[in-house]
């Protein structure tokens, strides 16, 4: 079967791959709430200098990710040109300063402001991007689970998650046998149908699929009924490892960076730094 | 003697959703450490009383129930599907559906995690009962890098971890090859052995479950239990043919040499069986006058052809290669070999669905390496095992239809061409009929008819009688049959060894990405090294043939197909 | 909050792994760079059929998966996918389609899965993106328009083919008569 190019559980020793789930975990929210709230450049610039030093600890290498860098690329560029479409002076209102370097055409003038906007930007995607991959690549999914009921999360959900997990790839398998045995009948996804008629065949595909998802819902949630799931407001977990010193200094860390971030950001009462004025 | 550990009382029950009850009247006991086998047909309530046991009836599948069952001492009806867990381990036919964890040691520990015990502990047990199982090597493995039959180890280990009473196996042999199967009884007596527990199987492939002894067999039919007694007592009698079991092989093969089969023959394993002289001159005398019948067909002429195919996903590691083989017109071949040999993968490479790394495949001398999946679906259809995964229209002539509305034809000429198809296929009167409304095996026929409607010259069929009682397990076959006489050639890929030996004269064998043998079926089960690299399993008329002192165990099992043909259909 | 019962827990998980196989395989459109996501008409219906904490679940489980194995979550997007499985599942609670299925109930069907796919890529798409990535109102109403017909039409064509379909496999075989 083609397998569709995905990233998934990188199998390495690294001080990365050592940490808990669960710190991983706290990390990855923790991270990607602190770049969602700033704007401030001094802070993402940190943020993403810090970003690379992890990923270098990780040992995953840059080959093991270049599929996923690559569709981050595409989709920056494409977010960055569509901002600048329908917003070319978008930079100068935040900044509140306009300095032209030159014009393209029309209203679609090149200005400091604008560019630094699309910096800082590109850099608040860019700074959550490898930590995200780390994340996926170093934390087993075994302890996803577990590590969701850690921080709260109620095991029924996490469960949830480990299985999404579970039957991904059976869900993956029927699809490609299902649509194959379909192509032999003349339904064809990718071919040069119109449009509706393309969606009207993908029915074709996805009613069996429904079916046959909805039979495995049934069997897997019997199988889970007789093992005793559900019936008590906790549950262990077996791939669950206990928390160290380096997750607690990590932790730790991450939420000093937290701190520091949401103080820099809200000191001057604007989430923007302005080297402009 | 000591309590039962289950016991029914004049116990009925009806699901809410059907208008009469599934099971009438049940009166059984099974006592600690017991090996019951509980056989039947599909429908007879076999599988609904193994529900009523764990509990999924009444608290997953309700519906109303009259007289009592007690589990453990308990009334089950006021008990939990939780509490009952603790009694009676179920082994679902689903092994994907029943492999819940990412990895064999998460799967085993599930029943634990739930219960609250503690890591450390519960890390022993997954250990000990892994070990047991011989799946301890395993324990970081995903499901999906296990074979059916170590699927079946991880889930006996899951519902084994917390020390149950009562072993419940629910068609334990569907999935599997036939040496897997093998092995799965002889772990399952093993299991029996170390823990005492009592185990209950159920299944309706007699032969293969009766390769370890059994203490009993339960026989049900239409909901009731007819028959309740040792295997050798119910060998012995009819009562298996009469309610649509199979019975054993050698046994049948004794009937037809005239031999009677009594309690002092000990039927009950082709091993155990204590043949007299006048026994073995009577199947000896029987094997001389079928011998001399039969003689080979006649090929017609060639049509598909296989040449050095070699085939992978990865450049590095090939899934298929060394593929020679001719098909010709009118023949029925089967294709076997254990679970992931390259079977499949060959019915997808003929088909266009995947393509060779080399090699090259001809239909009437024509190479079709340039033919798109839907040109050569015209000539070559293709039937999925399971029927669930093909059928996209919820109306059976729609989903016939389906392909001929694709290609662009008119109306008129399709009408015409799906009403004969249904025809054929004996499913003109539901023409109407949503899909829904079918039985499994009236559904394979739905989808057998969508593929001919294209009017292929070949069908390729994936296990087509997978998880079938013999009576559809007949209903299917006799239909491929009646197809193949009509002039259809037919590929099986099949591990049921019944069906090869029966319906296909001729079988091509694979094993680890290879074509080991193509020959005649018969010579197949008495190749001892084939069986093996294929892992597959003799069959008992091979064991029986020698006893007999016959000296060509496969021209013996060539006469006995030859004589079900002729004789008995 | 009640309990998930397990049968929920199983029908979020397996509707997750639909959404993201479905939310991978991508099946072009004649506009350049857009996708056809089937995923939509699979979250709405298993909305329509678990109810409205399945519907959220699965589009924030399967979106957060889809973009964490692709380019890192964008999650004003995830939250939005989430916000529509929840409102599909809310507007269709009394809708039960096991007993069949009119023009009414389709009409009740379409009706909400456009009124979620309004609310959650119109506004809360659009407004998380302005508030969190700080983008320019015009780009993000633009964006958040054309995915959220996008959406629609696909939810109202595959979505309503594959409810008339699955109620046609649940009828009851009732009057069935054979013909000759």
């Amino acid at each position: 079967m083609a397998r569709i190019a995905i990233l998934s559980y990188i199998k390495r020793k690294s001080l990365v791959h050592e940490l808990t789930g669960t710190t991983k975990l706290i990390f990855f929210i923790a991270w990607s709430v602190a770049s969602m709230v700033t704007y401030d450049t001094r802070v993402l610039i940190c943020m993403l200098l810090i970003s690379v030093v992890v990923f270098k600890v990780s040992k995953i290498k840059i080959r093991d990710i270049s599929i996923v860098l690559g569709l981050a690329a595409v989709f920056l560029l494409m977010n960055n040109l569509f901002v600048y479409l329908f917003s070319p002076e978008y930079g100068v209102g935040l900044y509140e300063s306009r300095t032209v370097l030159f014009t393209i055409a029309g209203p679609y003038t090149v200005t400091l402001q604008q560019l630094f906007y699309h910096l800082n930007m590109t850099m608040k995607v860019i700074c959550v991007v490898p930590v995200a991959l780390l994340f996926i690549a170093c934390t087993d999914p075994s302890e996803f689970a577990a590590s969701l009921a850690s921080i709260g999360v109620s095991y029924r959900v996490g469960y949830s998650v480990s299985l999404a997990l579970r039957y991904i790839p059976d869900v993956q398998r029927e699809y490609h046998n299902i649509s194959q045995a379909q192509q032999a009948r003349g339904i064809d996804l990718s071919g040069k149908d119109k449009l509706l008629t393309r969606m009207k065949n993908s029915v074709a595909i996805l009613l069996p699929l429904i079916l046959s998802s909805l039979n495995r819902i049934e069997t897997v949630s019997n199988a889970m009924e007789l093992r005793g799931f559900g019936k008590k407001k906790k549950r262990t977990w077996y791939a669950k490892r206990p928390m160290k010193r380096n997750d607690w200094l990590t932790i730790g860390f991450v939420l000093l960076i937290l701190a520091v971030d949401l103080v820099v950001t809200f000191w001057d009462g604007s989430r923007y730094y302005n080297p402009f004025l | 003697m000591a309590s039962p550990v289950i016991s029914f009382k004049d116990y009925s029950f009806q699901y809410n959703a059907q208008a009469e009850p599934t099971l009438r009247h049940i009166n059984l006991d099974i006592y600690p450490g017991e090996k019951v086998l509980i056989a039947g047909t599909s429908g007879s309530g076999k599988s609904t009383i193994g529900n009523c046991i764990n509990g999924l009836i009444p608290f997953a599948y309700p519906g109303k129930s009259t007289g009592s069952l007690l589990v453990d001492g308990a009334p089950a009806d006021k008990s939990s599907i939780f509490e009952l867990s603790h009694t009676v381990g179920t082994v679902l036919q689903d092994t994907d559906g029943q492999f819940i964890g990412l990895t064999v040691g998460e799967d085993i520990a599930f029943a634990p995690e739930n219960d609250c015990v503690p890591q450390d502990e519960m890390k022993e047990m997954v250990n000990r009962v892994a070990e047991l199982v011989d799946i301890d090597h395993h324990l970081e493995y995903a499901p999906q890098e296990l074979s059916g039959g170590q699927k079946q180890r991880v889930s006996l280990a899951g519902v084994m971890v917390e020390a149950v009473k009562v072993l419940l196996f629910d068609e334990p042999l569907a999935n599997l090859d036939p040496a897997a199967g093998r092995s799965a009884i002889e772990l399952i007596d093993m299991v029996h052995e170390r823990t005492g527990a009592a185990v209950l199987i159920i299944e309706h492939r007699l032969e293969d479950v009766l390769w370890r002894n059994m203490d009993r067999i339960i026989l049900m039919n239409e909901g009731e239990i007819v028959a309740d007694m040792s295997v050798t007592e119910l060998l012995a009698g009819n009562l298996l043919l009469q309610h649509g079991i199979r019975e054993p092989l050698y046994l049948t093969a004794l009937r037809y040499a005239g031999v009677e089969i009594s309690e002092a023959l000990h039927p009950e394993h082709v091993d155990s069986l204590v043949l007299g002289t006048e026994d073995k001159e009577k199947v000896r005398n029987w094997y001389q006058v079928q011998k001399a019948g039969i003689h080979a067909k006649q090929h017609g002429e060639e049509l598909l052809r296989v040449d050095n195919l070699k085939f992978g996903y990865t450049p590095d590691k090939y899934n298929l290669q060394d593929v020679n083989f001719t098909i010709h017109k009118g023949e029925m071949v089967s294709i076997v070999g254990r679970n992931g040999a390259g079977k499949s993968t060959l019915a997808k490479l003929i088909c266009g669905f995947e393509k060779p790394v080399s090699g090259a495949i001809y239909m009437d001398g024509r190479d079709i390496e340039n033919d798109t999946i839907k040109e050569r679906a015209e000539r070559i259809g293709y039937v999925m095992q399971n029927p669930n995964q093909m059928i996209s229209k919820p109306m059976i002539w729609d989903e016939v239809e389906m392909a001929l509305v694709q290609s662009g034809m008119p109306k008129e000429e399709r009408t015409k061409r799906v009403e004969e198809t249904l025809k054929v296929c004996g499913l003109y009167s539901f023409r109407n009929w949503p899909v829904s409304a079918l039985s499994f095996g009236q559904k394979k026929r739905v989808t057998i008819a969508s593929i001919l409607v294209q009017r292929p010259q070949v069908i390729i069929l994936d296990e087509p009688t997978a998880g079938q009682d013999y009576h559809h397990y007949t209903e299917i076959m006799e239909f491929l049959k009646e197809l193949n006489e009509k002039g259809y050639t037919i590929l099986m890929i099949t591990h049921d060894m019944h069906l090869m030996l029966e319906y296909t004269e001729r079988a091509i064998v694979f094993s680890e990405g290879r074509m080991l043998a193509d020959t005649t079926a018969a010579h197949v089960l008495n190749d001892p090294e084939l069986v093996q690299a294929a892992n597959l399993k003799e069959t008992s008329l091979y064991t029986l043939s020698l006893a007999c002192g016959i000296e060509d165990p496969q021209v013996f099992t060539e006469c006995f197909i030859g004589y079900e043909k002729k004789e008995v259909r | 909050m009640k309990k998930l019962s397990v049968k929920s827990v199983v029908a979020i998980g397996i509707g997750a792994a639909l959404f993201f196989v479905l939310g991978k395989i991508s099946i072009p459109t004649p506009v350049p760079n857009t996708y056809i996501s089937l995923q939509y008409a699979i979250q709405a219906v298993f909305a329509t059929l678990f109810g409205p904490i399945a519907g959220l679940l699965i589009g924030f489980i399967g979106h957060t998966l889809i973009d964490a194995t692709s380019y890192g979550p964008w999650w004003s997007w995830i939250i939005a996918s989430a916000f529509a499985g929840l409102v599909i599942g809310i507007a269709t609670l009394k809708l039960d389609i096991n007993d069949g299925l009119d023009v009414k109930k389709i009409i009740h069907f379409n009706v909400s899965q456009i009124v979620a796919h309004l609310l959650a890529w119109g506004l809360v798409a659009s407004c998380l993106d302005i508030l969190i990535y700080s983008e320019p109102i015009e780009k993000v109403f633009a964006q958040g328009l054309v995915a959220g017909i996008a959406n629609m039409l696909t939810t109202g064509i595959v979505g309503t083919l594959l409810l008339i379909a699955y109620a046609k496999t649940v009828v009851k075989k009732g009057s069935l008569n054979k013909e000759d």
